[in-house]
């Protein structure tokens, strides 16, 4: 890895939702090679999820609300200053100046810093009882002072004022709305929406008040609030008051810097979400686009990607964004899409209401074209918003408008008929998640890959991990795909066992199953197949490890594991001996290089730190793997799904950087897990210090080396979908990384689904990797003694597998291109290149001038 | 007019040696054969070619059944063929060809066309 002597200093300041998805899109493009990111977090907390901070109220901790993942903030180029905030940016200089009094000189700045409830300036509005809705510190202290309280009341029936008010109802508390304008959320629906859902939230006990300006805050004997009073109408008596009246954004740093401002306030920035000075950049709810601030998160991403990728010398650009929002308020369907009000010329609105089932929807269509037809170009949905997603896309454009748009909005049974138009209509370029950017080509990638949870496509795609408001859609997509696919959405290992793979491991486990006869007759139906076979004989092997060919497991084995080989496209095998941590002496490169040259076989380096050599007939894999072991060598396990490689750095021995003996810990890990079967294939890797050279981060387990120790990562994967793996746990001594990796894999072992590597099991996990810490490091479950036992069984009788075959004369007899004769298998056929072999292409096959044929043993 | 052609009966191996739910590869008449025994005496005998990869593979596949066909899942790309008559269950336009087998005094053998 380069190392970068001059290192740039990015100052960020906000760690609010934005803030913090700028952080990780910059370490996911691997800005921290060069630039030192430095933020200012004003709150006590790192970034949290505020969309949901009224699920507080419902019992999720704040924890569960945080979005930083474990360790975000150890990795190196990464700085968080909590508690402290940017009082300053003195732009002469180059530097931000701190409210702690840190000077940092910057390269470039991102203000992060979101907006502010408003509060009308009235009388008595900084009474005990008065509160805001934005922090969980808010909510936090609301909580507190409910507590005695009878009566509350929000000002404001705006989209947050309707969210606090809910709050206040979950609280116990008698909840009034009070509303300056003639209608609730007067920003999002018109006259008929907003008297629709003043009923259905009447219905729910709330009081709602509309048209009434709040003049006073009244205070009671007791020093708290008492009551509100108004222009018109008598005083309310309330005993606790949540102001919703709007946001404003947070601007004051660059107002003080003289930076140009909105003149209702915001800081204005360009297409590349820069402000009037071209160092310092501004995204999310503090930033003015186009004249507007976007009150919504998914802007605010869009706006931290441009922003990322500017500074990282792109081009991306922001060009505005879409409200469209469709929101689930105390349990009321509203959404409002596209030009909702129908201001634009030429545009029309069609409503239809339902008094009865307190219904509103009202679709707005473009100006018809030449053939009269009409497309979907906005509209406000209030009380049933099932067609929100199949409008929202016809309105993008990413999915034609059938000819009677007016039809979707009638209910089924009207005489109308509902067009079917369901996901499966979404051509691949549909956005489905504007937070994340992810459209449904590659939502369908990820299931097509092996996604089969809403859970994994998150994980993988990032999609739903925003606002929330596509995971309907999401999972609607999943099911589609799956259908199409002909998958059995239950999670059944084939058709010859009812189980899925855990539940098939713990039966074989408990009643001490040796073999797959048993299994099949005792729990499954049929002969059995390539599916379930491999999967019954990799949990014996993970069980009990006797020879994988011993026996009747033999007829089990998938090829590969049957010769104990890697199958190549024309029928011969690969031959990859271990090498542990990737050490090698010269004479076992010479060994390799004589076997190699003996049998004609092609050699190459694999991207696992060893080498491999290809082009081995059946009949010749015993014979090479003798001269093998006789040269000190074992299998390398490449055929199974098993223990591959840990990769080293070559650490503190050598390298100028290394802080502790990656090689060795290498080699110790790969000598303790080698010929370990588990679902699918595991790698790992050591890595001497936080440069990483190892890759650790992209294994299965993966270890750093830190001046205090090791950190365990867990659950990286590299090939189709890459994945980071994520801290387990920090600055342990070499004994307590072996007993937490022996544990994860072992439980990773027990648990996982058939071919699910531990990046998508990981996933899978309800609880994450938090759950994960529990089990194998608060042992939770009490399983971790079980867990260390099972692994301490797989060291004591590991033996090499191919050293078993070639001792023993019965085993070598199945090594046979044919049972009857000892002639080669004539279409087996090599060409020369670069001076070493490859098998022929068909059109080769045919020119004999051309072909060289493998040496007999 | 017909030509009466009679079978040649080639030795494959002992009975004993083949290991039940796995194939080996014998050559008849200068063709590969995949030999399966599935229990006992009940023997089954396909190409040895895999249409799919083009490679002679299919006696190293794995033998199980779909729904109450017998038949073994290409190694390389894992299409599966009926054991009984050849034909590819994935695709049903792909076969290929089967063999007469018998076991005769604990010998099994392959029918040379
Ligand atoms: C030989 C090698 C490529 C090379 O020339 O360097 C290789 C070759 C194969 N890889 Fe690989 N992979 C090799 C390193 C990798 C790496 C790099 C690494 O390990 O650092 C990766 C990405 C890292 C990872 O796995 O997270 C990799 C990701 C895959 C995948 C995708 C796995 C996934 O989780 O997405 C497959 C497919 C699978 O396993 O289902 C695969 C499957 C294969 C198979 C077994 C495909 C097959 O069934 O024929 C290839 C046959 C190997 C053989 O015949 O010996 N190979 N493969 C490398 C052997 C490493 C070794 O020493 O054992
Ligand atoms: C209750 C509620 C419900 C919501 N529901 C939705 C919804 O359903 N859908 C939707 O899209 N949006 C919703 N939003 C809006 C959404 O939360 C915001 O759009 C989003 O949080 C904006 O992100 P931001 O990073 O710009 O601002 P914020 O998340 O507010 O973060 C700004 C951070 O910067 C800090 N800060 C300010 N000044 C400084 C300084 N000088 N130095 C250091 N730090 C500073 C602040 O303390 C704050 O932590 C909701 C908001 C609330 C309050
Ligand atoms: S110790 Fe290892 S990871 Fe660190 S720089 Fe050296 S080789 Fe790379
Ligand atoms: S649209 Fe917000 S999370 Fe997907």
């Amino acid at each position: 890895m380069e190392l970068h002597e001059h290192r740039r200093t990015l100052v960020v300041a906000g760690n609010g939702m934005v803030g913090h998805k700028l952080l990780e899109i910059l370490v996911e493009r691997g800005a921290t090679a060069e630039w030192d990111i430095v933020t200012f977090c004003e709150e006590g907390r790192p970034a949290y999820d505020r969309v949901g901070l009224s699920s507080f109220f419902n019992g999720t901790s704040a924890d569960e609300l945080s979005l930083v993942s474990p360790g975000f903030f150890d990795q190196l180029g990464l700085t968080i200053h909590m508690g402290d905030a940017v009082a300053s940016i003195d732009r002469q200089s180059g530097e931000v100046v701190s409210d702690k009094g840190l000077r940092i000189p910057y390269e470039a700045v991102v203000l992060a810093t979101g907006s502010f409830p408003f509060v009308p300036p009235v009388p008595g509005k900084d009474t005990p009882g008065c509160f805001v809705y934005r922090t969980l510190d808010d909510l936090e202290a609301i909580r507190e002072y409910a507590a005695g309280c009878r009566v509350g009341a929000v000002v404001g029936g705006g989209l947050l004022g309707l969210e606090a008010a809910n709050a206040l109802r979950s609280l116990g508390l008698d909840t009034h709305v009070v509303e300056f304008a003639e209608r609730l959320m007067p920003v999002q629906v018109d006259e008929g929406g907003g008297s629709v859902l003043r009923r259905r939230i009447e219905d729910l006990g709330v009081h709602v008040h509309t048209g009434m300006a709040t003049t006073e805050i009244v205070t009671a004997k007791s020093g708290g609030v008492g009551a509100m009073r108004f222009k018109e109408g008598d005083d309310l008596p309330v005993d606790l008051v949540v102001f919703s009246a709007g946001i404003r954004p947070r601007d004051q740093l660059a107002r003080d810097a003289g930076l140009a401002v909105g003149e209702r306030g915001g800081v204005v920035v360009d297409d590349a979400c820069r402000t009037s000075d071209p160092k310092i950049f501004a995204i999310g709810e503090c930033a003015l686009y186009g004249g507007r601030i976007f009150g919504l998160v998914s802007p605010g991403y869009q706006m931290a990607r441009v922003a990322a990728d500017r500074i990282l010398g792109g081009e991306a650009a922001f060009t505005g964004a879409d409200m469209s929002t469709k929101l689930k308020l105390m349990g009321i369907d509203v959404a409002s899409f596209g030009d909702a009000f129908a201001t634009e010329p030429g545009n029309e609105a069609i409503t239809y209401r339902d008094p009865v089932a307190n219904v509103y929807k009202r679709l707005v269509l473009g100006p018809p074209d030449r053939r009269g037809d009409r497309k979907v170009a906005g509209g406000i949905l209030v009380g049933d918003a099932a067609v929100y997603q199949t409008l929202l896309q016809m309105c993008r454009g990413d999915m034609p408008s059938p000819k009677h748009p007016e039809e979707l909005i009638f209910p089924a049974g009207s005489g109308a008929a509902v067009p079917a138009v369901g996901v499966g209509a979404l051509p691949g370029t549909a956005m489905v998640c504007s937070c994340n950017n992810v459209d449904k080509g590659t939502i369908c990638a990820a299931v097509a890959a092996g996604c089969d949870s809403v859970g994994t496509i998150k994980g993988i795609t990032k999609a739903g991990t925003g606002c929330g408001g596509c995971v309907p859609l999401v999972t609607d997509i999943l099911k589609d795909e799956q259908g199409k696919a002909g998958v059995v959405v239950a999670n059944t290992l084939c058709e010859h066992f009812a189980y899925s793979r855990q539940e098939l491991f713990d039966i074989v486990r408990v009643h001490r199953i040796t073999s797959f006869s048993e299994v099949l007759a005792a729990h499954g139906t049929g002969e059995g197949c390539e599916i379930c076979k491999p999967a019954v004989a990799s949990m014996l092997a993970s069980l009990a490890n006797g020879h994988i060919l011993d026996g009747e497991r033999a007829a089990l084995q998938d090829t590969n594991d049957h010769f104990l080989a890697n199958l190549q496209r024309d029928g011969t095998y690969s031959v990859v001996p271990r090498v542990p941590g990737g050490e090698i002496t010269p004479d076992q490169l010479i060994a390799l290089g004589e076997v190699a040259k003996e049998f004609n076989l092609y050699t190459k380096i694999t991207g696992g730190q060893r080498i491999d050599l290809f082009g081995a007939r059946v009949d010749q894999l015993p014979h090479i793997w003798r001269r093998l072991i006789d040269a000190g060598m074992e299998s390398g396990h490449a055929y199974g799904k098993a223990l591959r490689t840990v990769k080293s750095c070559v650490g503190q021995t050598w390298c100028r950087f290394g802080v502790q003996d990656s090689t060795t810990l290498a080699i110790d890990l790969e000598l303790r897990y080698r010929g370990l079967r588990a679902p699918h294939k595991i790698k790992g890797a050591v890595s001497g210090c936080t440069r990483e050279c190892a890759e650790a981060q992209g294994k299965d387990f993966g270890v750093i080396a830190t001046e205090k120790g090791w950190n365990v990562y867990v659950g990286g994967n590299g090939g189709v979908r890459p994945k980071h793996a994520e801290l387990l746990a920090a600055n342990l001594d070499r004994d307590t990384v072996l007993r937490y990796i022996d544990r994860f894999l072992m439980f990773y072992v027990r648990t996982a689904d058939r071919l699910e590597r531990t990046a998508v099991w990981l996933d899978k996990l309800e609880g994450g990797i938090e759950y994960l810490r529990r089990v194998v490091i608060d042992d939770v479950l009490g399983i971790c003694a079980e867990l260390e036992a099972d692994m301490a069984r797989h060291v004591d009788t590991y033996e090499c597998e191919w050293k078993a075959v070639v001792d023993d004369p019965e085993r070598m007899e199945r090594f046979r291109t044919f049972v009857n004769s000892d002639e080669q298998d004539p279409n087996v056929v090599f060409v020369t290149e670069r001076g070493q072999i490859r098998p022929a292409f068909d059109h080769e096959k045919a020119d004999p001038a051309l072909l060289t044929i493998g040496a007999k043993p | 007019m017909t030509v009466i052609m009679s079978k040649v009966w080639v030795d494959v191996c002992p009975l004993e040696k083949l290991i039940p739910g796995r194939g080996v590869c014998a050559l008849v008449g200068g063709l590969q054969v995949a030999v399966f025994r599935i229990v006992g005496e009940e023997i089954y005998a396909i190409s040895n070619f895999d249409p799919f990869s083009r490679a002679f593979v299919l006696s190293r596949g794995i033998v199980g059944s779909k729904a109450e066909r017998l038949k073994v899942a290409s190694p390389i790309y894992k299409q599966s063929f009926d054991l009984d008559t050849g034909v590819c269950l994935d695709d049903a336009t792909v076969s290929v060809r089967t063999f007469e087998v018998r076991v005769e005094g604990g010998i099994v053998q392959v029918a040379s066309p």
